[in-house]
């Protein structure tokens, strides 16, 4: 069986790697800090395998981390020259090439979709071919090792180190923020553990008047979207509303479907998420990976579709769960 | 109480645009320490939200053969091959994305776009190419307005697509969440067919003004320059 583990280390050995790359660039004024970042984060994926099936204490783990936000926070992280083709040689080799770009390109989902779909289904005795559970990301790690088998032919690169620094530019482009997402996501546990949600929940309660039921409507869907901007990720607002609002309000007071309701919830604090830096990954990562002078543009772009959306989702609510 | 001096943390310190990895550090240590856990708790909380989050960082494995890719002009082949569809303006490709992206991950099949794998060296450049065919050499305020439309036309695709799907983390994180706080049963099923509604609008509203993009950089780009004749002049030659 192939496990989700396995490509959680290939995911680590590559930060490591590009963490190498990294100390050795002496075009990058602070190549020590920023390989110390990437590397830790190679170290912790390997890691975290012996934390998540609690063979090893997850303390280590967590100084990392706060290792990671010290680099990065106090401006220890850089990057160095961008070694890559000039325009005249790219556009020269699109012309020799043409459309067979595209292939390693398209190998990607092609094999994840095939991974998802097909593979899934597979057996050896027993026990499947992909870990349960796994099988898309498993997907995504196999299309990409076979796209860059495809790419090293189809492009006749014989250097596995030219593929290694074009994505350590990707990489030091995005720089930390790429780190973000997955560290909202460890607030989101914390603010669990710390029971920030009841206290939410004990404070509405006390300011919204009771049997109005298309008031707390707006309230919940607007709060999912408003909590969603300040954290970035619905996935933590979600148990703060719904514990505040969505379940004893409109479901136990006011016998709303419960299906309705946590649906649309849901989909309202998406709506924050487009509109909030927060969520780097989907907001700010595409603007410097497209190389826009305004990081906020994609935001500015999804703006208008959210508010519209949010409106929407009070309206499916508001008349399908009652 | 003490625990939202969390919160607190985190709206000040994006109101006041400080880094935010080490907002996000000093409210979880805040959130903690007041919210009645020990440090040794708190250290082992990040420790353990790490590692059951690192599914979201996988995609940095697809940038070694993108970048690979882009060494050698995949941006520039996707630009020139988009110029070979004479109808296809930017705003209807990106609408035609948009919808594609939506019913892919309404299928389960969320890793398909993504801007590092999709976004940037393919959509994106493509989006250009359909405008320069047009209205030649743009102007930089209309490349960026495309390539964060291009941007935001993945986003919203994405999200209000996959919810349709039964095994996705929202949808699990809902039932997981309800099912286990308040004793209760609801099926993913239920979940993902009354998200719906809410993917058929997004994908009106966000088409709708995908197409109309169209006639923005029209207006825009047919007053900065006047280049239209060049789309006549290829079309004559071709």
């Amino acid at each position: 069986m192939i496990r989700a583990e396995w490509f959680y280390w290939l995911v680590g050995a590559v930060f490591l790697a590009m963490a190498g790359q990294m100390a050795m660039d002496r075009s990058n004024p602070k190549r020590f800090g920023t390989a110390a970042f990437w590397g830790l984060v190679g170290a912790a994926f390997i890691y975290s395998t012996w934390v998540v099936n609690k063979t090893a204490p997850a303390e280590p783990l967590g100084v990392a981390v706060l290792a990671m936000v010290c680099l990065a926070g106090f401006g220890r992280t850089g990057r160095g020259e961008t070694r890559t083709t000039a325009a005249e040689q790219r556009a020269a080799s699109a012309a020799r090439l043409g459309n067979r770009l595209f292939v390693p390109a398209l190998t990607i989902p092609v094999v994840a979709m095939v991974c998802a779909v097909l593979v899934k289904k597979w057996h050896i005795g027993r026990t499947p071919v992909l870990q349960t559970g796994s099988e898309t990301i498993l997907g995504l790690g196999i299309g990409t090792v076979a796209a860059l088998v495809v790419a090293m032919l189809v492009l006749r690169e014989r250097r596995p180190t030219t593929p290694l620094h074009a994505g350590r530019g990707l990489l030091e482009t995005m720089g930390y923020v790429m780190l973000l997402p997955q560290l909202l996501a460890t607030l989101g546990s914390i603010f669990q553990a710390a029971g920030v949600g009841n206290a939410v929940g004990k404070l509405t309660q006390h300011v919204l008047p009771h049997g109005q039921t298309y008031t707390a409507v707006i309230v919940y869907c607007v709060g999912m979207a408003v909590f969603t901007v300040i954290m970035g990720n619905g996935f933590a607002a979600f148990p703060v509303l719904t514990a505040a609002v969505g379940w004893p309000v409109l479901v136990e007071q006011a016998h709303g479907r419960p299906a309705v309701v946590l649906a649309a919830g849901m989909l309202a604090g998406f709506c924050g998420t487009l509109c909030t830096p927060m969520a780097a990954n989907y907001n700010i990562v595409p603007a410097t990976l497209l190389e826009l002078k305004d990081q906020y543009g994609p935001i500015k772009a999804q703006v208008p579709t959210a508010v519209a959306l949010l409106a929407c989702n009070i309206v499916i609510i508001s008349v399908f769960a009652f | 109480m003490l625990a939202l001096l969390g919160v607190l943390v985190v709206i000040v310190g994006f109101a006041t645009k400080r880094n935010p990895l080490l907002v996000v550090g000093v409210a979880g240590i805040v959130t903690g320490l007041f919210g009645g856990l020990s440090p040794q708790t708190v250290l082992a909380d990040f420790g353990t939200g790490f590692a059951a989050s690192r599914s979201v960082t996988i995609f940095v494995i697809t940038l070694p053969v993108i970048g690979l890719l882009e060494r050698y002009g995949l941006r520039e082949q996707a630009g020139a091959l988009i110029t070979r569809f004479a109808s296809l303006t930017t705003g209807r490709f990106l609408a035609i994305y948009l919808l594609l992206r939506q019913l892919t991950a309404a299928v389960g099949l969320t890793t398909l776009g993504g801007a590092a794998q999709a976004v940037r060296p393919m959509v994106a450049p493509m989006a250009e190419g359909a405008a320069e065919r047009r209205y030649g050499a743009l102007p930089e305020r209309a490349r960026e307005k495309i390539r964060s439309f291009a941007a935001s036309a993945d986003n919203v695709g994405l999200f209000f697509g996959e919810d349709c799907f039964l095994a996705v983390g929202s949808i699990l994180l809902i039932t997981g969440f309800v099912n286990t706080t308040y004793k209760t049963h609801l099926e993913p099923l239920d979940l993902a067919l009354w998200a719906i509604p809410t993917a058929a609008c997004a994908c009106l509203i966000h088409g709708a003004r995908l197409l109309y993009l169209d006639r923005t950089l029209e207006r825009e780009l047919a007053a900065a320059g006047g280049t239209l004749p060049r789309e006549d002049a290829e079309e004559a030659a071709t």
